[in-house]
């Protein structure tokens, strides 16, 4: 399905009682089977603007539309969490199976599936145990197999890898970018991590600072599927280059600001 | 200046607690038998503190005649069923406040006004409501456990993380999933440190209950035993009770490890 989202707008009132514009005139669509990427420097919302495409936080104004052919019982989206919200007192194998739950499938076919999404995202061998027993990479595959074994029209990931070590990350990405070309399915994607972006993505959307603004759609003009060879190629250079032309300012504001 | 070695010296050795097993067990050891030996001598009269080698011959010979079984089932069931039925109500109540803000509303004041009553000053009026059997007993041990039971349920359902939460409903989860999948399973952890808490509860109210209404139970027997100055047979009543609160605490640390397992393991 395609994602539009269109003149989208959400402010907060602070404790102060002043309302504070968080997204201003959001739009963005994301074809079918298409990787968009949201980046901005911290505090431009894009964590906000993921909650709203979910349905888990109300716009102010604005609409998020959902366009195409849905098959029977698939749910519009399913989230990837920064920090995995994995549910503790379930094993890997009944996180992942925990969407299918909701849904309401038989007790054969969510084994079945998420037997299907283990075996996907390497996570086999670790069906029992339980997240705290599991690395952060091991943690986000089951946070991904749990997203992708409902299969949502779109996938959304909330900065999936931030809280992962810098060489995992790297692992995770090349990882994901594999996933997703196996199950076929729409990914949105927010970072404030440029490479991330860039490697990842078909195109990247600019936000800006508060308030969070569309700056500019940059498309990537990377061959797939990629690998870490193209990092050093031109067009990964000028696209991640033009983005940080982009924010480059805002960021050194963020970071002026000391707290996001 | 001369060249220095200095070799490492570990500072923090002073810090490291060692387990000191044996010294655990002798302490306990010792203190029985210094006990046996001061009774034995004569030095403190048997009428005041019998010697524990007595006490066990005499728990001994109420089992064997079957006089304590009598008292020890008695006041095991005002006891299971009390406690049963104070932490089932507790964990509701506790739910509902903690998840649902109409039943808080309404629920917070009323479990703050009536929390702070000694729960036994209640048994005189549960007697003239339920009479002098054993529901006002069982009663009076509901009403103990109930109250810490909803307040750290209620803690427990407020800790909750809300991400996990969030989580939750992103994948589809609606009001009972979330209560069923998310919420209870948070709150697991308070649940079970409220009844530990109750269990200590419960046992005081039991024996008080016992002492001031019964003619059965352990309660009954320690004072029943202090008025006829067998004092060999109130310390026998002493000793159960003390079991029964080990025994209680035991089950309730093996039934929290089988519960929650992803905290153990």
């Amino acid at each position: 399905m395609r994602v539009i989202v269109d003149r989208l707008s959400k402010s907060y009132r602070d404790r102060s009682g002043q309302d504070l514009v968080a997204l201003d005139g959001i739009g963005l669509t994301v074809e079918p089977e298409e990787f968009v990427a949201i980046l901005g420097p911290s505090g431009c919302g894009k964590s906000t603007l993921l909650n709203i495409i979910a349905g888990l936080l109300p716009a102010t104004s604005g609409d998020v539309v959902f366009e195409g052919e849905r098959r029977p019982g698939q749910p519009l989206t399913a989230t990837v969490f920064q920090e995995f919200a994995l549910f503790p007192w379930r094993t890997a194998r009944a996180n992942v199976e925990f969407g299918l739950e909701e849904l309401g499938l038989p007790p054969a076919e969510r084994k079945e599936r998420s037997a299907r999404f283990i075996a996907m995202t390497g996570l086999e061998g670790f069906e029992s145990r339980f997240p705290h027993q599991l690395s952060g990479g091991m943690r986000q595959r089951v946070g991904i197999a749990r997203a992708l074994a409902v299969d949502p029209a779109v996938l959304l990931m909330d900065e999936p890898f931030s809280a992962l070590d810098a060489q995992t990350r790297t692992l995770m990405m090349e990882e994901l970018l594999g996933i997703w070309e196996r199950a076929r399915t729409s990914i949105l994607y927010v970072t404030h991590n440029i490479q991330e972006a860039v490697y990842m993505a078909d195109r990247v959307v600019v936000l800006s600072r508060r308030p969070g603004r569309v700056l500019e759609v940059v498309p990537v003009e990377l061959k797939r599927p990629r690998h870490e060879g193209q990092l050093g190629e031109s067009a990964f250079l000028l696209a991640a280059e033009r983005i940080w032309g982009l924010i480059k300012s805002q960021a050194q504001a963020a970071l002026v600001e000391g707290k996001s | 200046m001369a060249p220095e070695r200095v070799a490492v010296r570990d500072r923090a050795a002073f810090l490291r607690r060692a387990d000191h097993r044996l010294l655990r067990v002798a302490a306990l050891a010792g203190l029985l038998m210094l006990w046996e030996a001061l009774t034995r001598i004569g030095f403190i009269p048997a009428l005041f503190l019998p010697s524990p080698l007595g006490v066990l011959r005499e728990l001994g010979e109420m089992t064997a005649s079957g006089q304590l079984m009598v008292h020890v089932a008695a006041s095991l069931r005002r006891l299971v069923l009390g406690f049963a039925a104070g932490a089932l109500a507790g964990v509701i109540v506790g739910i509902a406040t903690g998840f649902f803000s109409r039943a808080e509303a309404v629920g917070q004041p009323l479990i703050a006004a009536t929390f702070p009553i000694p729960k036994i000053a209640l048994l005189p009026l549960l007697i003239l409501w339920l009479g002098i059997g054993e529901p006002s007993k069982v009663a009076v041990i509901a009403l103990g456990v109930f109250f810490p039971m909803a307040i750290n349920t209620y803690a427990g359902v407020r800790e909750a993380d809300p991400l996990l939460v969030r989580a939750a409903v992103a994948f589809g989860a609606g009001r009972w999933s979330v209560i069923r999948k998310v919420i209870l399973p948070s709150a697991l952890p308070m649940i079970f440190a409220g009844l530990k808490l109750g269990a200590g509860t419960a046992l005081l109210l039991l024996v008080a209950a016992e002492m001031i209404a019964a003619d059965s139970g352990i309660g009954f027997l320690v004072l029943h035993a202090g008025n006829i100055m067998d004092t060999t047979k109130l310390m026998v009543g002493i000793v159960c009770l003390s079991l029964l609160g080990v025994l209680s605490h035991w089950m309730l640390a093996r039934f929290e490890r089988l519960a929650v397992p992803w905290r153990h393991t």
